[in-house]
């Protein structure tokens, strides 16, 4: 896939974040700005959708704020926050500089993936473009699964390898900010709260971008508004290009739900909750019914233990225990070591891992028992989860 | 109102040396890899000096006692 993918959307009329800016960012006072962001009810679009106002406040009551604008997008199946970066940096700037206003930041910190050129490439030359007196640096991070987590982030922006570490940054006033959070303070700042929420459900406000895989026929990135049922999500897409066996919603700290239901649900966590599942950064991969969702998710459980940092022993052992047991088939031994990894790391990893594996043994109980059997559902080729490649953690 | 205490591990420091779950075996179990499973519930009165010898003896200075949200 491209980035190029992106283009062809944006004369959709409901985009806003890839919609092309055309008005200059207008100057308002610290308070009001987050008054606005705060009325907005805007959360994080990183995937941990923690309230984006309080996260602000909480920064700006620190001294020598810096704002990390958050590009790194180290999960294979999101391809949301390169577009937006090729397609609208100006916007993400545009945030960014709200951000460093409402924290009191000199300081601008944009960091992205090495290996994507263009994406580097487009925000350099947008950056080289302003005059706005902000100091701004730009790093390029290892394509790792967890090295855009916050405290890993800014680890490595201080030298460090790109592993998570105990540190809270905002508590120390360093705010890091997923690239598409800013690009909505961008939004914000200009046509304010009420038009925010015109978008979305009440307690889900806005647009989002997602990143749609598997058997729809233009796999790629769009904007949508939260609340959209996933049947019209995949219309944006070109719709449906085989029968969908199991949807993976959240990417791969997600979860997976049987492809009829998937297709009811509206794109909103208070809907996925239920379920157990939640949007993350709003990866969805929709495996067709030719494809083995046991090979497919044994594939990235065995990815997401090498992508293990491995300082803490639970996450270290305990994902590379899981990749065996669900490659041999051990249903009774998953359920033992899910207590005994999920929660006892220094961040997320360990949990969404176990997550991930927990709802593939769920919903592929059937293919398990295939396998058990001899047999399996797989004929297609190519696989459908794509995994990263870096080795690098500096 | 009485001040409560939670044992905390810090993971990335713990390398599963194990004395904490020889010092406190009422409070910690180890997992099957021997890295310690702290308890969810605050630390008994009773126990709060055992406790508090466990995290002085900790060899990685991983072990602490927090205050308790609860």
């Amino acid at each position: 896939m491209s980035v190029a993918v992106a283009a062809e959307r944006r004369a959709d009329a409901s985009a806003r974040l890839l919609a092309p800016i055309d008005t200059p960012l207008p100057r308002r006072r610290r308070a009001d700005l987050l008054a606005e962001i705060e009325a907005s009810g805007l959360t994080g679009r990183g995937g941990a959708a923690f309230p984006t106002s309080v996260k602000l406040a909480a920064a700006a009551r620190t001294r020598n704020a810096v704002v990390v604008a958050n590009g790194t997008e180290g999960e294979p199946a999101s391809w949301k926050d390169k577009v937006l970066l090729a397609e609208n940096p100006h916007l993400v700037v545009d945030g960014a500089m709200v951000a460093a206003r409402i924290v009191g930041a000199r300081r601008l910190l944009f960091a992205v993936g090495r290996e994507n050129r263009t994406v580097r490439k487009r925000l350099e030359r947008a950056l080289a473009q302003r005059s706005d007196g902000f100091e701004w640096f730009l790093e390029t991070v290892p394509d790792r699964f967890v090295a855009g987590e916050e405290s890993a982030l800014v680890n490595h922006l201080n030298g460090g390898p790109a592993k998570p570490t105990m540190q809270k940054p905002y508590q120390r006033g360093v705010l890091v900010q997923n690239v598409e959070t800013l690009a909505n303070l961008g939004l914000i700042a200009r046509y304010g709260a009420d038009w925010f929420r015109e978008r979305g459900t009440a307690d889900e406000p806005g647009t989002v971008l997602v990143t749609v895989l598997g058997a729809v026929r233009s796999p790629g990135v769009a904007e949508v508004e939260l609340g959209t049922p996933m049947r019209d999500v995949l219309q944006r897409f070109g719709g449906l290009s085989a029968l969908p066996q199991a949807v993976l919603v959240g990417g791969y700290f997600g979860t997976w739900v049987r492809g009829h239901d998937a297709l009811e649900l509206p794109l909103a966590d208070a809907a996925l909750k239920p379920l157990g599942a939640a949007l993350g950064a709003r990866s969805i991969v929709v495996l067709p019914q030719d494809a083995c969702g046991l090979a497919e998710s044994a594939r990235v459980a065995r990815y997401l233990a090498e992508e293990s940092a491995g300082q803490c022993g639970p996450c270290l052992f305990g994902l590379a225990a899981m990749a065996d047991a669900l490659e041999t088939l051990d249903v009774d031994r998953l359920r033992r070591l899910a207590p005994q990894v999920s929660g006892r790391g220094a961040c997320a990893h360990p949990n969404g891992a176990t997550r991930f594996v927990a709802s593939a043994v769920d919903v592929f109980a059937d293919e398990i028992a295939r396998h058990r059997a001899g047999r399996c559902t797989g004929s297609a080729r190519s696989q459908v989860l794509p995994l990263g490649a870096s080795r690098e953690w500096r | 109102m009485e001040m409560r205490m939670k044992l905390r591990v810090n993971p990335i420091l713990c390398d599963g040396y194990g004395h904490c779950a020889e010092l406190l075996p009422e409070l910690v179990e180890l997992d099957e890899w021997g890295y310690p499973i702290m308890p969810r519930e605050p630390v008994r009165r009773s126990l709060a000096p055992a406790a508090r010898h466990a995290v002085k003896m900790c060899p990685r200075l991983a072990l602490s006692l927090e205050k308790s949200e609860r």
